[in-house]
């Protein structure tokens, strides 16, 4: 089903999606509509609770919309098989903290496993593409490492490196920075733009980091009340205005110095 | 700062420095054919000691010229062999289906409870006549697969909420489970009439002791569907054990794995415990004794459990029926006499991760 759209059109499109947990449950995900255009680094921001991880695990398949419909290339995501959709988007849950000692290289290539089959395991390719995967993120030396000795910043560049290793057209983070300190979410952010600039790599991260948006993201997503509420690039979305009704919170204050916004709450 | 950070710390200015060569690794399928090749050897082994020795030992010649040595060797001891290898087999691949499913190291079908369940249901069966049949089933299959079967579902509802399945949760279900397993057992025994409840008593102390192969090839039939199914799952299984959302993200159907690995579960740990009584910690030593030898693959794990726990119990079996000379012990005291430690060690090593 690999098409070969031209960059800038639209790859993930999302329109009017509802979603609860269960019936009878308030909706967490509440008309929500976003188009994702390819080779874009793309932020989806909002206070918490207002439905960001739900709305990119709809994106990524793993919840079925109760209304709407998600898009991935023209096709409905829902019509894809989940082996096949595995090899077009890649999903980074908040944290993984595997309990079993497994190796950074036996997690990396269980992002080989929609391109096997059930009782073939993975060959000299898959390897290869595991390793390449791991030195993208810089994390070569983890390969033979356990995964439950690593710190929580490696095992992010662990998962990153897994979702880069399924070959995917788009990769969907969720908060992948939320654990990590300074140092290490810059150094997240600078392989998640030279995944871009190199390969044209689509990117939607959702993020509580408004420091690190401009000018590093090309897009801004904000969700309030299960909707988006406001899209664009950094600088549009990044203001008094549009803050203060994502957040609810008249005291938020966006300012530009040295080429990029500063966000805060007064 | 502590002695244990200051090495790490060491270790990773280290890693920083020291260009890292190209790791080589060995691809899981080579590790697995490695794997099967000695553990078949070892299983191979264990039959043939597990076959020659015994209350009398048998010796080849006896078998040719002796007519009681050959009824002794065919009707009593190769099929008591060949069922410790399955249930040894069996208990083993579900725990570690079990681990893997509920990211859990200290999961077995004893420690869940399923064994307790299985045991009631068992038990009730024998009170109320242990020869019947449905359908050409023996009725206490049937009755253990189910009680095997509502065991796994309540240890699991208890313990999950919502996304995450809370680990020590989900071990005290099992204990408070087995306790009141083993309490309706009891109960059951006290009520049932006297030879019904001598039945039961034999039944809960655990044995392989078995007649001629009829047992043994109606329980292949319920086992091998088993078997199948979950090493059939152990893709899935392998990629949930790393990480339920990321297995989802992966393509696995979580929920449809779940229900096909409980399912077998029951019905195997459901047909062991009917047959053998309850043995526990098999699922527990056989798995990590072969993780320590060859490594966390979850599509490693499972056949190569079934192989060692064959060999395991077949062992275990034998030091049950020559140890006391003669007279027998109840081979699951034999097998939680050696789990219950290692179970101990285990929980150790974890909190010391978690406490990392």
């Amino acid at each position: 089903m690999r098409t070969t759209s031209a960059p800038g059109t639209v790859l993930l499109a999302a329109r009017g999606l509802h979603f609860a947990y269960a019936a009878g449950l308030p909706e967490v995900v509440c008309d929500a509509s976003l188009a994702l255009r390819r080779g874009t680094l793309a932020a989806l921001i909002g206070a918490n609770g207002s439905g960001k991880s739900s709305l990119i695990r709809l994106l990524a398949g793993l919840f079925t919309p109760t209304r709407g419909e998600v898009r991935f290339d023209g096709v409905p995501l829902h019509a894809v098989e989940a082996r096949v959709r595995a090899r077009r988007i890649a999903y980074v849950p908040q944290a993984t903290a595997s309990v079993f000692p497994l190796t950074a290289l036996e997690v990396v290539l269980t992002g080989r496993s929609p391109y096997t089959t059930r009782f073939r395991f993975e060959n000299e390719h898959d390897l290869r593409v595991a390793h390449d995967a791991l030195a993208a993120v810089d994390a070569a030396h983890l390969a033979a490492r356990s995964v439950t000795e690593l710190s929580g910043g490696e095992r992010q560049l662990v998962a990153l490196a897994r979702a880069l290793a399924q070959e995917p057209d788009c990769l969907l983070l969720d908060e992948p920075s939320a654990a990590l300190d300074l140092k290490h979410r810059a150094g997240l952010l600078r392989h998640l733009r030279r995944l871009r600039d190199e390969r044209g790599m689509t990117a939607l991260v959702v993020t509580h980091d408004l420091q690190l948006l401009d000018p590093a993201f090309d897009e801004v997503f904000a969700m309030r009340g299960g909707a988006v509420v406001a899209a664009g690039p950094p600088a549009d979305v990044l203001r008094d205005e549009v803050l203060a009704d994502v957040y609810a919170d008249e005291h938020v204050r966006a300012r530009q110095a040295f080429g990029r916004t500063f966000v805060w709450s007064e | 700062m502590l002695e244990r950070d200051v090495v790490s710390a060491e270790l990773k200015q280290a890693h920083a420095r020291v260009p890292v060569a190209p790791v080589r690794v060995r691809g899981a399928g080579a590790s697995l054919a490695r794997a099967l090749l000695w553990l078949t050897l070892l299983l191979l082994l264990a039959t043939v000691v597990a076959l020659w020795l015994g209350y009398a030992p048998i010796s080849l010649a006896a078998l040719r010229t002796d007519e009681a040595a050959r009824a002794l060797f065919f009707r009593l001891r190769l099929p008591r062999v060949l069922l410790a290898g399955m249930v040894g087999g069996s208990l083993a691949m579900v725990g570690a289906g079990l681990q893997a499913l509920f990211r859990n190291p200290l999961a077995e079908p004893l420690t869940l409870g399923v064994s307790g369940g299985g045991a009631l249901g068992a038990s009730v069966a024998i009170a109320l006549g242990a020869g019947a049949k449905v359908a050409g089933v023996p009725f206490v299959f049937l009755a253990a697969f189910a009680g095997a079967g509502a065991a796994v579902v309540v240890v699991y509802r208890l313990a999950r909420t919502g996304a995450v399945v809370l680990p020590g949760a989900l071990l005290l279900a099992g204990v408070v489970l087995n306790f009141v397993a083993a309490s309706g057992v009891v109960l059951i025994q006290y009520f049932a009439d006297y030879s019904r409840a001598l039945q039961i008593l034999r039944w809960t102390i655990g044995s392989l002791d078995v007649v001629g192969f009829d047992l043994v090839w109606r329980m292949a039939l319920f086992l091998v569907p088993g078997w199948a199914v979950l090493l059939w799952m152990a893709r899935d299984l392998h990629l949930i054990a790393v990480d339920e959302e990321t297995a989802a993200s992966l393509g696995v159907n979580v929920r449809r794995s779940e229900r096909l690995v409980y399912a077998a579960s029951s019905l195997i740990v459901g047909v062991t415990v009917a047959v053998g009584g309850t043995i526990g910690f098999v699922g527990l030593i056989v798995p990590h004794a072969i993780r320590l030898l060859f490594g966390e693959d979850v599509r490693v794990l499972l056949p190569c459990s079934f192989l060692l726990g064959a060999a395991f119990l077949m062992l275990a079996d034998l030091v049950a029926r020559t140890a006391l000379g003669t007279g027998e012990l109840p081979v699951g005291a034999i097998t939680a006499l050696a789990g219950g430690p290692v179970f101990l060690w285990l929980l150790r090593r974890q909190q010391r991760l978690a406490a990392m």
